[in-house]
């Protein structure tokens, strides 16, 4: 169960990504428990595996316009579907990796796996309700799903 | 880094490692350094080796999280093979320890993402004693 200082990390973590990265803020809506099965998700899909003190999964859930503008603030040209892609992992491994300051080196994470297009579900650990954080930027929504023991 | 004045007058070869194509071409993009020419990009350590080998790069600029060999293992594997090469770790992992490991394996710098295009020119320019 997350607790609400890691919230706070998961937070920062994904503030952090948008305004040095992207160069524009990010606000973040009010995090919540999803209590029955589990959360929608967005076309494209950065997961990070967790192990060591706590286990489970981090996810970075957006849809194809916010990657494709976020690519292109990065001065990136290419905005195809393996671009899309690899972007939405690296988002998620940079978020999970910046939790690492407060979380510390026991936090674990793997290299990303993404699950891109409509329809597709993201695993989550049985036995634990994942927490999601709403994520503004510009016009787009994404999240950031949360499933740790 | 004074040892490394000399490197200021000739061209300096760079090869950026990270398993992510898009910061691969976003560090090569950015990159501002006059005098550092890319001369290769490599998406995990196992590449990077091959690579180091074949194009005898004076700075590196290293992922830590990578399949097949992390950054760590590689760092200390690229040291060995040249102990004057300068490498600047670029990873997502914001915790002490990790960039204590990394310096103590042989980096010379560690810069964490995020980072912007000024970030990364700074750290680059730090890294090979000026700009």
């Amino acid at each position: 169960m997350l607790e609400e200082q890691d919230i706070r990390a998961f937070v920062y973590g994904t503030t952090r990504y948008f305004e040095v990265a992207a160069q524009q803020a990010a606000s973040v809506g009010s995090p919540y428990l999803v209590t029955e099965g589990a959360p929608d998700i967005h076309d494209y899909n950065g997961v990070i595996a967790v192990s060591g003190r706590r286990n489970g999964i981090v996810c970075f859930s957006a849809p194809r316009g916010m990657l494709t503008v976020l690519l292109m603030k990065m001065n990136e040209s290419n905005v195809s579907h393996e671009y899309l892609c690899d972007l939405v992992g690296e988002v998620a491994n940079t978020i999970a990796g910046t939790v690492r300051r407060d979380l510390g080196k026991d936090f674990a994470i793997s290299v990303p796996t993404v699950v891109a297009g409509a329809g597709n579900t993201v695993e989550l650990p049985i036995g634990d309700r994942p927490v999601v954080i709403p994520i503004n930027w510009r016009s787009h929504v994404a999240k950031l799903v949360v499933c740790l023991k | 880094m004074a040892a490394n004045a000399p490197f200021l007058t000739t061209q300096l070869k760079l090869l950026i490692v990270d398993d992510s194509n898009v910061m691969r071409r976003r560090i090569e993009r950015c990159q501002q350094i006059e005098h550092l020419q890319v001369v290769g990009l490599a998406a995990n350590g196992v590449e990077a080796i091959e690579l180091f080998r074949q194009t005898d790069p004076d700075v590196v600029t290293m992922d830590i999280t990578m399949p097949e060999m992390d950054g760590i293992e590689c760092v200390e594997q690229l040291v060995a093979l040249n102990p004057h090469v300068l490498i600047l770790i670029i990873s997502a992992l914001a915790d002490k320890a990790t960039a204590v490991e990394a310096m103590e394996k042989g980096a010379n710098g560690f810069l964490n993402k995020p980072f912007s295009d000024r970030q990364l020119n700074e750290a680059l320019a730090e890294l090979i004693g000026g700009a």
